[in-house]
């Protein structure tokens, strides 16, 4: 690999002004950004290792809400007694990301920075509608993931929690790549407190979104056949050597009904 | 620029300057002679180089050897004792699991972290739990078997 300065920081405030001063990237669970730097696909001359940050690792309830923070590792989510029982959505969510070793060492506040088109954890964000916390303030889901690896976070801006409200229901139903593991197709689906219905995709084009046609159908009526009837348009889906479009559009009321059908 | 680090492998205390690029597997085969841990695609994908970072199964070339800093690394090399394989390297032996052996080390260590969260599991959580590991040979069946064979010898405390 080439060659760059490694800092630890020791709070969040030292990170942000360690990333600042280097123009570099914080280093969480190395689990895309190491291979990334391998392959110079990122090439950051200064790394911020926030391992050592003990306010951003942990998992708390708060009101109608579950706070993780952003060092939490998928495992520890996986894991969680807490976040299983106010959202199991989150714990098989994150059950299924990667392999163990991944799930050992990736973290979710890496993950949604990352903001891989595939990853898993952009499809819970959404669909819960949640709370991305930073050391610069609040970003509300909507909005947040802007692009292909793009999100509203500024440079040297980090992430330290994200507060999922605790729906009435989610469920979250995948088509895993079977080479990468990531989400061929992903679909999140949740009816929060007030019913409000959302329904978030996230494989199917460079940046998770929110599908109106299903949220319309599974706010008439919250049944796997409501969300298998609904049409999902090909227009704007990736295409690609591991599926087009069509199929893409075709799974996404298929896992939308499984996602109902496992509540 | 190098740092510093200080841990632990295979119950030894180490501390040693490194570049920040060095991963940790690069750490432990060319600094520390321990060639047990394989590097089979250096992408994160194979889990040929899986080894334990504070007793959790880790792919040693998706991370910084400073990532270790302060923690305990078991490879390969700690797994049998006073020259007596371990059990689960036992099941794999007895079972036929490895024909050219590249990827043993690397599942024999998730193996084990598998068997710790879940002492006794079916084909379908063995299956799972060596997602992050492949295997060009054996066509995994006997490594499951070896895997369930070696939880079941654990259990008895062999
Ligand atoms: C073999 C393999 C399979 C995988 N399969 C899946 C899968 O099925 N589903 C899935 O969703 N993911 C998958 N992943 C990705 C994995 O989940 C990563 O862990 C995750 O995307 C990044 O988390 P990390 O902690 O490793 O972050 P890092 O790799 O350390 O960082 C990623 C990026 O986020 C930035 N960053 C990290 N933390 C913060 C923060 N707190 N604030 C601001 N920026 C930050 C970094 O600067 C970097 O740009 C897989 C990875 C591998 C290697
Ligand atoms: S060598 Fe590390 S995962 Fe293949
Ligand atoms: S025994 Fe040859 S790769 Fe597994």
């Amino acid at each position: 690999m080439y060659a760059f300065e490694l800092h630890k920081a020791k709070s969040v405030a030292d990170a942000a002004a360690l990333i600042a001063k280097t123009g570099g990237k914080a280093l969480a669970g190395g689990q895309s950004l190491v291979g990334a730097m391998k392959l110079r696909l990122a090439q950051p001359g200064a790394l911020v290792d926030l391992s050592g940050i003990a306010e951003l690792r942990g998992i708390r309830r708060e009101g109608g809400a579950v706070i993780v923070g952003a060092m939490t590792r998928h495992a520890e989510v996986a894991a969680s007694a807490d976040v299983k029982a106010a959202i199991p959505a989150l714990v098989a969510l994150a059950e299924g990301i990667g392999d163990r070793q991944v799930r050992n060492m990736g973290t979710l506040g890496g993950a949604i920075a990352h903001a891989d088109p595939a990853a898993d954890w952009p499809a819970a964000v959404l669909g819960l509608g949640a709370t991305v916390i930073t050391s610069k303030g609040r970003h509300a889901a909507d909005g947040f993931f802007k692009g292909l690896y793009e999100t509203a976070l500024a440079g040297d801006e980090l992430v330290t929690a994200v507060s999922f409200p605790v729906p009435r229901k989610a469920a979250y139903a995948k088509f895993r790549n079977p080479a990468s593991r990531f989400a061929l197709v992903g679909v999140f689906v949740a009816q929060a407190g007030d019913g409000a219905v959302r329904v978030a995709v996230t494989g199917a084009t460079a940046t998770p979104f929110r599908c109106a046609p299903l949220e319309a159908a599974l706010a008439k009526s919250f049944t796997a056949d409501a969300a298998k009837a609904a049409k999902v348009s090909a227009n704007g889906l990736s295409g690609d050597l591991h599926a087009s479009p069509e199929y893409r559009a075709h799974l996404i009321p298929v896992l939308a009904a499984r996602a109902v059908a496992s509540l | 620029m190098s740092v510093t680090i200080t841990l632990t492998v295979n119950g030894k205390s180490v501390t040693a300057s490194v570049d920040p690029r060095t991963l940790l597997v690069e750490f432990l085969r060319n600094e520390l002679s321990l060639t047990g841990t394989h590097v089979g695609c250096d992408t994160g994908q194979c889990g040929a180089c899986t080894v334990h970072l504070d007793g959790r199964a880790v792919k040693s070339c998706t991370m910084l050897a400073a990532q270790a800093n302060g923690a305990e690394v078991t490879t390969i090399e700690a797994v049998a004792r006073d020259g007596e394989l371990h059990p689960m390297q036992a099941a794999f032996r007895d079972c036929h699991a490895l024909q050219c052996g590249f990827c043993t080390p690397g599942m024999v260590m998730a193996a084990l972290d598998l068997v710790a969260a879940n002492p006794s599991p079916d084909e379908k959580a063995v299956r799972e739990g060596l997602d992050g590991n492949l295997c060009r040979c054996t066509g995994y069946h006997n490594i499951v078997k070896a895997v369930q064979q070696g939880a079941a010898a654990m259990r008895k405390g062999g």
